[in-house]
C-alpha cells in the first residue's frame, strides 16, 4: 500500500533537495528574465539544456513524476490561455480577422514546413515545424506591449487579434496533428481527424452557447472550491479529450473559453501562481530531453529559419496594421513584436517527441525559441528605429 | 460633449478615445482587472501615446470624485451583481400620485419591499434620499428591489 512519504525516507529526501534546488534555479532566472525584460521561457530552456540529457549535471528525480507534472503544465498553459478571450471578442475576431489570419499561416508556417522537408523528415515533423514557426508566442507579446507601454497604440488591437485568431487556429490544428500522429491507416485517420473537429467544434459551439450558465454554476463557494473546481474541470475535460485522442491540451483551453464574466476574472487571478509553477517544470522538461548535441547539429536550420519568419512575421503584422490605419512606424512595430515564439511553438515539439524525426524536431524549436524569444522582444523595442530609417514626414 | 470612439483590446480590455477641445487625443484603457490607464496621444504621430497614469479600481473613483462625476451610476452597477435583485429606473409621470409627497408618506418600502436608493432631477441626482423627500414630475427614481416588488412600485410612481 503506498504511504504518504515521511519525512525519515531518504529517497524522498534526495527528491526533495533536488527538486528543491531546480526550482530555486528556476526562481533566479525568472528574476534575472524580468531584469532583462524578456520572459523567463529561453531561460529555463537553457537551464533545461545544462541540466538534462547530454547536459553538464545530471538529475534523477523521478521522470514520471516530472513529466506528469509537465503534462499538467501544458494544460494549465492552455487553460490560462483559453481564459483570456471573452466569448465577444473571439466572435469579434473570428469576423474581422479571418483574412489576416490566412496572410500570418500561409506566410509563417511555410517556411517551417520547407525546411521540415529539406532536412529530409517526414511530412507530419514538417507540419509540426510549421505550427512551431506559425504561432507567435501570445505570453511574450502581451508582455511586451505592457512593459513598453504600448496598449494604447494604434497598431495594438490588430496585434492582439492577430493572437487570437492565431489561438483559435490552434484550436483546430493541434487535435488535426494529434490524431496525425496516432497515425494508423488511411480510412483511421481520416476517421479520427473527423472525430476530432468535431469534438472541438462541438465544444467551442457549447462553450459560446452555455459558458456563461457554466460559469454562474462554478461562481458561487469559495476560493478554495473554485480553484478545486477549475483544476479538476480543467483534467477531467483534458483526459476524456485526450481518450478521445483529441489532444488534452485542446480539451483545456476550451474549459478556459467556457468560463466567462465574474468566474473567468477569479480563475484567472487563483490559476496564474499554478500555471507559472507547472508551466515552468513544463519548458524545462522539455529542454531535458533536447540533446545539446543534437542542437549544435541543427542550429544552422534554426538560424535561418528565425531569420526569414522574423521577417515573414514582420511582413504579417505590417499587413495588419496596415488594415487599422497605422502608419509606417506602427506597422513595423506590430510586426517586429510578433517575432517573438514561445510556449505554443513548445507545445506543438513536444506533440511530436514520439515521431521519428522527433528528437532532431524537438532541438531545432528549442534553438529556434531560444533565437526569437530573445530576438522578439528587442525588436520591438527598437521597431521604431528599424522603421524610422526611411521614415520622411511626407510619407506618413 | 466629444464622441468617444470604444476598441476592443482582446485580453487587455477595452481602450476608449476621444479628442479634447483643445485637440488634444485622450485614451483611457479599462483593464479586464479594473485597473485603468490614462493615455495621451502624441500630435505628431497619432498612433503612439504616453501612459500619463495608472489607477486601480480605487483610484479612478478617488479621481472621478475630484473630476466631479457622479458616484451613483458606479454605486448602481455594483448593486446590479446582487442575486435575486432587479434595478430599475422609474420615470414619475406627469400625473403621479406620488408627486408632493414624501417618501414616508409614501410608505414605498412598506408597501413594495423595494427602495429608491437615488433620484435624478435634471442635471442633478440625490444618492440616498430621506424620508422627507418628495417627488416632482420628471424625477428618475433610482430603485432596487424584487422584480415583483419593482412592479408594484412602478404602479405606484407611475400609473
Amino acid at each position: 500500500m503506498p504511504t504518504l512519504v515521511a519525512a525519515g525516507s531518504t529517497e524522498a529526501a534526495l527528491a526533495f533537495i533536488e527538486i528543491g534546488a531546480v526550482a530555486l534555479g528556476l526562481a533566479v532566472l525568472a528574476r534575472l528574465a524580468g531584469r532583462l525584460g524578456i520572459t523567463a521561457v529561453p531561460l529555463y530552456l537553457l537551464a533545461g539544456l545544462t541540466l538534462g540529457e547530454g547536459g553538464l549535471v545530471q538529475l534523477d528525480v523521478t521522470e514520471s513524476f516530472i513529466s506528469l507534472v509537465a503534462e499538467i503544465g501544458v494544460l494549465l498553459l492552455l487553460f490560462a490561455l483559453g481564459l483570456e478571450y471573452s466569448d465577444v471578442e473571439l466572435r469579434e475576431g473570428l469576423r474581422t480577422g479571418l483574412g489576416v489570419g490566412a496572410v500570418d499561416a500561409i506566410l509563417n508556417a511555410l517556411p517551417g514546413v520547407a525546411v521540415g522537408l529539406l532536412l529530409g523528415w517526414d511530412p507530419l515533423a514538417a507540419v509540426l515545424l510549421g505550427g512551431a514557426t506559425w504561432i507567435s508566442s501570445s505570453g511574450v507579446v502581451s508582455k511586451v506591449l505592457t512593459d513598453l507601454q504600448r496598449i494604447g497604440f494604434r497598431e495594438t488591437p490588430a496585434i492582439l487579434n492577430l493572437l487570437v485568431i492565431e489561438d483559435l487556429a490552434m484550436a483546430v490544428y493541434l487535435p488535426v496533428v494529434a490524431a496525425l500522429i496516432v497515425g494508423g491507416t488511411v480510412l483511421a485517420t481520416v476517421a479520427s481527424v473527423g472525430v476530432a473537429l468535431t469534438v472541438v467544434i462541438v465544444i467551442l459551439l457549447a462553450a459560446l452557447r452555455y459558458g456563461r450558465r457554466f460559469s454562474d454554476l462554478l461562481i458561487g463557494g469559495s476560493d478554495e472550491s473554485l480553484l478545486l473546481a477549475v483544476f479538476g474541470i480543467t483534467l477531467l475535460v483534458a483526459g476524456v479529450a485526450q481518450r478521445l485522442e483529441v489532444s488534452g491540451a485542446i480539451g483545456a483551453f476550451l474549459v478556459g473559453l467556457a468560463l466567462s464574466g465574474a468566474a473567468e476574472e477569479r480563475a484567472t487571478k487563483l490559476v496564474a501562481p499554478l500555471r507559472d509553477l507547472f508551466a515552468a517544470i513544463f519548458f524545462l522538461f522539455f529542454s531535458f530531453q533536447v540533446d545539446p548535441s543534437a542542437l549544435v547539429g541543427v542550429l544552422g536550420a534554426a538560424i535561418g529559419l528565425a531569420i526569414v519568419t522574423s521577417l515573414t512575421k514582420l511582413g504579417t503584422g505590417w499587413y495588419a496594421a496596415r488594415r487599422v490605419g497605422a502608419g509606417r512606424k506602427g506597422r513595423m512595430r506590430a510586426g517586429a513584436t510578433l517575432i517573438a515564439r514561445g510556449e505554443f511553438s513548445i507545445v506543438i515539439a513536444a506533440l511530436g517527441a514520439g515521431l521519428a524525426d522527433g528528437a532532431e524536431l524537438g532541438a531545432l524549436v528549442a534553438g529556434y525559441v531560444l533565437i526569437t524569444a530573445i530576438v522578439g522582444p528587442l525588436a520591438a523595442k527598437f521597431a521604431d528605429r528599424l522603421g524610422g530609417v526611411r521614415l520622411t514626414p511626407a510619407a506618413r | 460633449m466629444a464622441r468617444v470612439e470604444e476598441t476592443q483590446l482582446p485580453g487587455v480590455g477595452v481602450r476608449h478615445e476621444f479628442a479634447t477641445e483643445a485637440g488634444e487625443r485622450v485614451g483611457v484603457v479599462v483593464h479586464r482587472d479594473g485597473r485603468r490607464e490614462i493615455l495621451v496621444y502624441d500630435r505628431a504621430d497619432p498612433d503612439v501615446c504616453t501612459t500619463l497614469l495608472g489607477l486601480s479600481t480605487d483610484d479612478t473613483r478617488t479621481l472621478a470624485e475630484l473630476l466631479g462625476a457622479s458616484q451613483v451610476t458606479e454605486t448602481v452597477t455594483a448593486v446590479q451583481q446582487l442575486e435575486g435583485l432587479s434595478i430599475e429606473w422609474i420615470h414619475v409621470t406627469d400625473d403621479s400620485p406620488a408627486i408632493d409627497r414624501t417618501i414616508r408618506e409614501g410608505e414605498y418600502r412598506t408597501r413594495t419591499g423595494a427602495s429608491v436608493v437615488a433620484v435624478i432631477r435634471g442635471d442633478t441626482s440625490v444618492p440616498a434620499p430621506d424620508p422627507e423627500f418628495s417627488f416632482l414630475a420628471g424625477d428618475v427614481a433610482v430603485s432596487v428591489g424584487t422584480v415583483e416588488g419593482l412592479a408594484t412600485l412602478r404602479a405606484l410612481l407611475a400609473p
